[in-house]
């Protein structure tokens, strides 16, 4: 008689999975055998199941491929360059924006603040009004960051005089670029402007950029950012909202590379205050290191993994692995969270920037649980950051087994949002952002979390149906 | 009396919690009707029938969370309060525990250890979730009822090419590895394995292997169409060919309704290919005409015979034949008998067993010459007309679905059985009244501080009728179980039950109090 593997089961400890009537699961427990009880709800009637594409293509293993795509990614920031010179596509009278394209007249307040600054800045604008006529002409092209193989943070504005880091993914050989990071409080990303933005940015320009450059330019392999992120969700941080270890972590790496090609110890001095004093400094590496990983994820066919998910502050777009091109677009949501003195949520405007591709990617909210101190921002508790991340694995393809979670025993992130597990589960993705003032010129009120609109998926899955 | 609705948009609770709301919101001074259902295109039809759909009941959608209540003025808006304290309730002690996920695949990527899954989702969701389930290489104890014959088809070939146990749909018993699934009994590890089509047969077996020292090594249930044709007795097969190479047991117990002939010659085939000894028990079979069995195999015709036979063989090594009787004299039974009306001629069974009250009728057929009636008969001709009308020797199964639609089992909900018990109590006709009380996890955590007092009132109203009334009955259950079997037993007898120590014997002492001296 053969061995069946029903017999397997006899002799080995039970462990329960419990669909429906929760009172099964109280007696198994009862018993001291471990259940999982689901908190089941019947499936929305109008969303069938995607298996196999029209075409033939088995979406479960194109999904396989685009997440293996994006963990094996291994993105190093390489070296810095100035956006004319290194961004394709760029050039003197184009200006980079955050999220999916917007044209001047749909631009919200934070993106048009930016874009002003940036002119002025460039010199193209002598002042506010000069600049917002300029903005308004035809003589500016504006296009999405994602288009360029860049991020930006908030308003994402790139002109072509501000220098950008180089990150280049080692697994693929693809680049992607993100300015320096400008701090908080009234900056250009945030819609900032006036004399002392314009003083910091040519500051990070002229003193901050070529100090970096020339300590990257020593370091031979440069800086492996995958690494410093792993590092990073064992020590509080997301990512996203949280980048004080990361930050720290950056500045050990680089602290012996900046002295050693210093020309000027105030200059050094300054420099690392700046990174120092700057918790979010790492935002614009952990940024463009999930770009660099995302985009060799891009172009898959069949797949219904999320490869981009960015705003404009108008609107929410997402594009799709096996549609890259493809923007699905809905109105960004309002942002729930808290406020600095003197401002409300009647200030703040809805979401804005490119920093959901840490979502995209694997960390930022969908790494909540390592990151409990984030959730002050909503007056929630550790165990809601637990239970955030635990709720975004039933939305995901994938674990990144680079990306561990401590506290819940080094379990990979969620990562590969599937535009079929948000429909069928109802689940959004889990969003943790800043929170720019809805006029131009201010800057930043608070910061807080969201969730991505349903719309965009249900849009996009309305396609991949008959795709 | 009035009837008011409340509507809760997208609020989804379980069926059973959902009947728990329903029956303390039934229970206040002034409440007549109740129901607190979701939307269903179904339960509207409930709630029509019952008078209790509103505009806004029926405006209400599948995801929407009904509550309508019939009462006094006063009493309603107090209800409808008390509803939402106690929904919300269970809302808070929810978001205070641990994180649950969403769905079967989320859970199985929290847990990689998991190895069963219990499903009992509403059925059309039901096969969805057990597909889910065998392919990510869970065992399954499918409870739902109403999944489709293709389904369970499907899903059974599936899960034996993969060696994976696919119990039910309709399955409310198994015992895997000591551990309690379902409806299902705290019995001791010991020699014998048992697979059942029938889901109290499986309890009241091993249960009476516990209470003779014997102890199980699993309890597979496997549905009760399994031995269908057209599923050809899949999980049947399965089980025991899992049993016949399972070291660890020694006897094998097979417990079913009599089945198609070809799966029952199937089942045969199966069983003659080991030398353990296998206990064959299709229920009210008298295997004459059968073909002549190995000396391995044993049938048996009850489940107490079954249990029996299969605790002798795995004592000593041979098949006993002794039955579980409570030995009555003579003469204690003509005491029993003595001071009954002339015109108290028949028994009643109100069971809440499906396989029990199934045993009784095939004891009943011999030992009584009158018919005896069912909602659940053994041949179509003993058909009760109305199930809530009993009428000469009647067999009431009520875990029937015309009487849980809406409702809560009589295993867990003790109302129903109570209500039939005072009607019948009420009829000069009745002699005696027969009972079956199931212990274990899934039923009531205390029937006999309800069934003990109903039994006082139904014998003081006879007694108020100048008769007396005779209640007999027993419990499947075991000392280890929640509610421990001496304390039910200790109540149940001073409410003035004869307590057998099965349900057959229950059965045979019902009708020698009926029949004709």
């Amino acid at each position: 008689m053969s061995e069946t593997t029903i017999n397997n089961l006899f002799g080995k400890p039970l462990s329960v999975i419990n669909v429906g009537l929760s009172s099964m699961a109280q007696s198994v427990e009862a018993q001291g055998t471990p259940v999982i009880d689901v908190d089941w709800r019947p499936p929305a009637e109008s969303v069938p199941r995607l298996r196999v594409t029209r075409s033939g293509v088995d979406i479960e293993a194109a999904n396989d491929e685009t997440c293996r795509r994006i963990k094996q990614g291994r993105p190093v920031l390489v070296s810095m360059g100035i956006a004319r010179d290194v961004i394709p596509g760029m050039h003197e009278r184009m200006i980079l924006h955050a999220g999916p394209p917007v044209s001047w007249e749909r631009m919200c307040g934070p993106t048009r603040g930016a874009v002003m600054g940036a002119l002025i800045y460039e010199g193209l604008a002598k002042d506010e009004a000069d600049a917002a006529k300029l903005a308004a002409s035809s003589a500016i092209e504006y296009s999405p960051c994602h288009h360029h193989h860049a991020v930006g943070p908030m308003a994402g504005v790139v002109s072509p005089s501000m220098p950008v880091f180089i990150i280049e993914n080692k697994a693929f050989g693809n680049r992607a670029f993100c300015t320096q990071n400008e701090g908080l409080g009234k900056v250009l990303r945030y819609g900032g402007m006036g004399p002392e933005v314009y003083a910091r940015l040519k500051w990070m320009e002229t003193t901050l950029y070529p100090a970096l450059d020339r300590a990257l330019q020593s370091l031979p392999d440069g800086i492996d950012l995958r690494s410093m992120i792993a590092q990073a969700l064992h020590m509080g941080d997301e990512c996203h909202n949280r980048n004080r270890a990361a930050t720290s972590l950056f500045l050990r790496a680089i602290g012996p590379a900046l002295a050693r090609t210093s020309r000027d110890n105030e200059v050094l001095a300054q420099v690392i205050e700046f990174i120092d004093r700057n918790d979010h400094f790492f935002l614009n590496l952990s940024m463009p290191a999930g770009k660099a990983m995302l985009e060799p994820a891009e172009g898959i066919p069949g797949s219904t993994i999320v490869t981009v998910m960015a705003r404009n502050g108008t609107d929410f777009g997402i594009r799709l692995s096996s549609m890259p091109e493809r923007w699905f677009t809905a109105p960004a949501g309002k942002v729930q969270g808290l406020y600095f003195p003197q401002f409300t949520e009647a200030d703040a405007n809805p979401d804005i920037g490119d920093s959901t591709v840490t979502e995209t990617s694997g960390y930022g909210g969908m790494a909540m649980a390592a990151a409990p101190a984030i959730t002050k921002f909503v007056g929630g508790t550790p165990q809601l950051a637990l239970k955030t991340t635990l709720e975004m694995y039933e939305i995901t393809h994938d674990e990144h087994e680079q990306f561990t979670i401590p506290a819940l025993n080094f379990r990979g992130t969620p990562c590969g949002i599937d535009v079929r597990k948000v429909m069928e589960t109802g689940i959004l993705p889990q969003i943790n952002t800043g929170i720019a003032h809805k006029q131009p010129g201010i800057g930043m009120v608070g910061a807080g979390i969201l969730r991505a609109p349903a719309r965009c998926f249900e849009d996009a899955f309305e396609v991949l149906k008959n795709q | 009396m009035a009837i008011k609705t409340l509507i809760k948009p997208s609020e989804y609770h379980d069926s059973v919690s959902l009947m728990v709301v329903a029956q303390e919101l039934s229970r206040l001074p002034g409440v007549k009707d109740v129901a607190v259902v979701m939307g269903t295109e179904a339960n509207k039809g409930l709630l029509r029938e019952a008078g209790l759909l509103t505009t806004e009941a029926e405006a209400a959608s599948a995801n929407d969370l009904v509550i309508a209540v019939s009462a006094e003025a006063p009493a309603l808006d107090q209800a409808l309060g008390e509803a939402q304290k106690l929904l919300q309730k269970k809302q808070v002690q929810e978001e205070a525990g641990q994180f649950r996920p969403k769905t079967l695949r989320a859970a199985v990527k929290q847990n990689p250890a998991a190895n069963v899954a219990v499903i009992s989702v509403a059925g059309r969701y039901a096969a969805e979730e057990a597909w889910e389930a065998l392919r990510h290489g869970l065992h399954v104890l499918l409870f739902s009822d109403n999944v489709s014959l293709e389904d369970e088809i499907a899903l059974k070939k599936y899960a034996r090419q993969r060696g994976l146990l696919l119990m039910g749909p309709g399955a409310g018993t198994a015992i895997l590895n000591g551990v309690a699934l379902g409806f299902a009994n705290v019995i001791p590890a010991g020699p014998v394995g048992i697979v059942s089509a029938a889901g109290t047969g499986l309890q009241e077996v091993s249960t009476l292997l516990a209470k003779a020292g014997v102890g199980v090594t699993q309890g597979i249930g496997t549905g009760g169409r399994d031995l269908k044709e057209e599923v050809g007795g899949a999980m049947m097969l399965a089980g025991l060919q899992a049993l016949q190479s399972d070291p660890e047991t020694q006897v094998i117990v097979l417990v079913s309704k009599p089945p198609a002939p070809a799966v029952a010659y199937g089942v045969l085939e199966q069983a003659a290919q080991s030398k353990k000894p296998t206990v064959l028990c299709l229920l009210g079979e008298n295997f004459e005409d059968r073909p002549t069995m190995p000396a391995h195999i044993h049938p048996a015709r009850t489940l107490e015979e079954a249990a029996m036979k299969a605790a002798g063989l795995a004592q000593r090594g041979e098949a006993m034949l002794a039955t579980a009787e409570t030995a009555l004299s003579g003469e204690a039974l003509a005491g029993l008998r003595a001071g009954l009306q002339p015109q108290q001629r028949y028994l009643r069974g109100l069971f809440s067993g499906g396989t029990l009250c199934y045993e009784a009728q095939v004891l009943w057929k011999d030992l009584l010459p009158e018919p005896v009636f069912s909602n659940a008969p053994l041949s179509a001709q003993q058909q009760l007309p109305d199930s809530n009308r009993s009428q000469g020797h009647s067999a009431v199964d009520l875990g029937e679905e015309e009487f849980t639609v809406g409702r809560l089992h009589p295993m867990i909900d003790n109302d129903l059985r109570i209500r039939r018990l005072l009607q019948e109590a009420n009829d000069p006709q009745t002699a005696v009244i027969m009972l079956d009380v199931v212990l274990g996890y899934g039923a009531h955590p205390d029937p006999a501080s309800e069934l003990g007092p109903a039994i006082r009132k139904a014998q003081a109203l006879a007694h108020a009728q100048g008769r007396k009334l005779l209640m007999v009955g027993s419990i499947t259950g075991t000392e280890d179980d929640p509610q421990r079997l001496s304390r039910q037993a200790q109540a149940l007898q001073e409410a003035g039950m004869v307590l057998c120590a099965s349900n057959a014997a229950a059965a045979r002492l019902a009708a020698r109090l009926v029949a004709p001296v």
